[in-house]
């Protein structure tokens, strides 16, 4: 099967609105995570990363929405940036989102058109439209590895040959509906995020964007690659992980076996780390049984919050950030291990020579995936 | 190389009837939504106390699975060897609308579980132990194009063995799932794995017969 490159990428967070700025300030230790006193978002104050610039300037075409704002933006800076033509029939445009437009419930909720605004093919359509796709876009929507997914369909669509180039990006927004939500499930963590920490109290939500662009084109052969990736289902319980890290385990060994590595040869690991007492704990035990304990592995959530459905592209381009520059990203939150099974937390920014890159996210519904970048 | 797979069991449920390999097995005609999925879990005749908690979309989808896959194979399959490939046009927005009238006074955590489109897919593998890849992919409209390429890829590279895909929509009084088993080999009464036949069958030709 042919190689699939990645081309370029961009991140539009509350951190940044390119890669490169975002890269800088994640290795400057600065996080999107403040609290806020919001009434409209939270009767009680609550740590989130959120956009505190105007992100929406020069998109009214997209006034109403701020999930397809974010979108158009993220695209906007990446297209700018590759030799990719948006409007080249052998390009496809691939969304991920968790809950896209359903802030519109809180904001619009006597609009007329409300279930054609909040369905997700209308924004990925509006925005294909936006930037002269020709073909379908298509939409991912699996809970929070939905990113990873994006990433491991675009390969697999291009690999099969029906296109060529897929620009795939994810987009989530917080709103009350959100973050209510998971307040009622007491996951919400009172200060920011402590991934895999002794004292973590839960989760840190984010908002942003991000993009990537993949291709099988020979010319972009020398880029980093998306080696393969691979899905699993914990068939265990529809809002709490496995509880034996097993199933997530799988997928990361399918994950290898089919790009042809071994455990050696992974120099880093991008968990999902949410900082929720289950998450963590049923991670690192899929760490260790994928033979994984000794990798350095951080999370990000501590500098974006959980962004769902764009948190695997983010967390995608910022590994794939650190095997360009040899570095490893600390884990911000995090102080002593509170996991029982061994993981080798990055505590640090430490130079490293890297090559290649696995990352993994589990979500609602018992999904787990993985996926690994190479030089 | 082209490999041709198999449907080898196929249910519809929709305008309160169940079709299953276009007989129609079970219909409560008048119902609303809920009495329906309700008097359809009865008439299986299984103990299975979780559907009482799902979502609509849930017990629609879990309903489809439970009629495609009496009388199969699938129980010969290791759980990885099997997934899910789902889609639908409304995602949980039938779930969303509910949990949001919720907010306002207690945010209710069982209500927000749900508003997630691939909850459903949670369902039915925790029900069968199916632990393969799964995805569910939002369109406008039903795309047969999309599931037969994505679904041959699985197949034809090793990542699964048989896959359960289609259609599973539910906002308000209006529903619809049609859900297709798909096997490398040949079964009694199989038909060919392509676009025209999930065609024909999800624009309910079969309706037309009775």
């Amino acid at each position: 099967m042919p190689a699939v490159y990645i081309v370029a990428d961009n991140i539009y967070s509350p951190i940044g609105t390119t890669t490169t700025q975002n890269f800088e300030r994640v290795k400057q230790g600065i996080s999107g995570i403040k609290k806020h006193n919001d009434p409209a978002l939270s009767d009680e104050s609550v740590h989130v990363s959120l956009f505190n610039y105007n992100e929406s300037e020069d998109n009214k075409e997209f006034i109403n929405s701020k999930f397809e704002r974010l979108l158009v933006s993220s695209i906007k800076d990446v297209l700018a940036i590759a030799d990719i033509d948006a409007t080249d029939e052998k390009t496809i445009l691939i969304v991920s989102s968790a809950k896209g437009n359903i802030s519109l419930l809180e904001t619009d909720p006597a609009a007329p058109d409300l279930k054609d605004r909040i369905a997700l093919h209308t924004s990925a359509k509006k925005v294909a439209v936006h930037f002269g796709f020709v073909n379908q876009p298509l939409v991912v929507s699996n809970a929070c590895i939905s990113g990873i997914m994006a990433i491991l369909t675009g390969a697999r669509l291009l690999q099969s040959g029906q296109y060529e180039n897929a620009v795939v990006v994810g987009a989530d927004v917080i709103s009350r509906f959100v973050l209510s939500g998971f307040q009622s499930f007491q996951a919400i963590s009172s200060e920011p995020c402590k991934p895999f920490d002794e004292n973590r109290t839960g989760i840190t939500l984010g908002e942003g964007a991000a993009t990537m662009i993949l291709s099988t084109n020979a010319k972009y052969a020398g880029k980093i690659k998306v080696l393969g990736g691979a899905v699993s289902n914990d068939a265990n319980h529809i809002s709490a992980p496995s509880r034996t890290g097993k199933e997530l385990s799988d997928a990361i060994e399918r994950t290898l076996s089919m790009a042809g590595l071994v455990p050696d040869d992974i120099d880093l690991i991008s968990a999902h780390g949410t900082a929720t007492s289950y998450n963590d704990e049923m991670e690192a035990k899929a760490i260790a049984l994928a033979g994984l304990s000794i990798v350095p592995t951080n999370s990000l959530k501590g500098y974006y919050g959980h962004t769902l459905g764009a948190a695997g592209l983010i967390e995608s381009i910022i590994s794939i950030q650190s095997l360009k520059q040899n570095v490893i990203l600390p884990t911000l939150g995090f102080e002593k291990i509170g996991v029982s099974s061994p993981v080798n937390v990055c505590t640090a920014l430490t130079p490293k020579r890297l090559k290649t890159c696995l990352k993994t996210a589990s979500g609602f519904g018992g999904c787990n995936a993985a996926v690994v970048f190479s030089k | 190389m082209y490999i041709n797979n198999n449907i080898t069991s196929y249910c519809t449920i929709s305008k309160n009837v169940i079709y299953k390999n276009e007989v129609p097995v079970f219909e409560d005609r008048g119902a609303d939504v809920p009495s329906f999925l309700l008097s359809a879990y009865q008439f299986l005749e299984v103990t299975y106390p979780k559907f009482y908690k799902m979502d609509n979309l849930s017990k629609l989808g879990w309903l489809a699975a439970e009629v495609l896959l009496r009388g199969t194979d699938i129980k010969s399959y290791a759980p990885e060897q099997v997934g899910l490939i789902l889609t639908n046009a409304n995602a949980s927005l039938d779930s969303d609308l509910k949990y949001m009238e919720s907010v306002n006074d207690i945010p209710s955590p069982a209500l927000f579980v749900y508003t997630l489109p691939n909850i459903v897919t949670g369902e039915i593998c925790i029900r069968n132990n199916f632990k393969g890849e799964d995805a569910f992919f939002i369109f406008e409209k039903f795309d047969a194009a999309f599931i037969e390429t994505y679904v041959n890829n699985l197949l034809n590279n090793g990542i699964l063995e048989a896959c359960i895909c289609g259609w599973v929509d539910v906002l308000g009084d209006d529903y619809k799932a049609v859900l297709f088993l798909v096997e490398k080999e040949e079964k009694a009464n199989s038909v060919q794995f392509s676009k025209k036949n999930l065609n024909n069958i999800f624009d309910n030709l079969i309706i037309d017969k009775i």
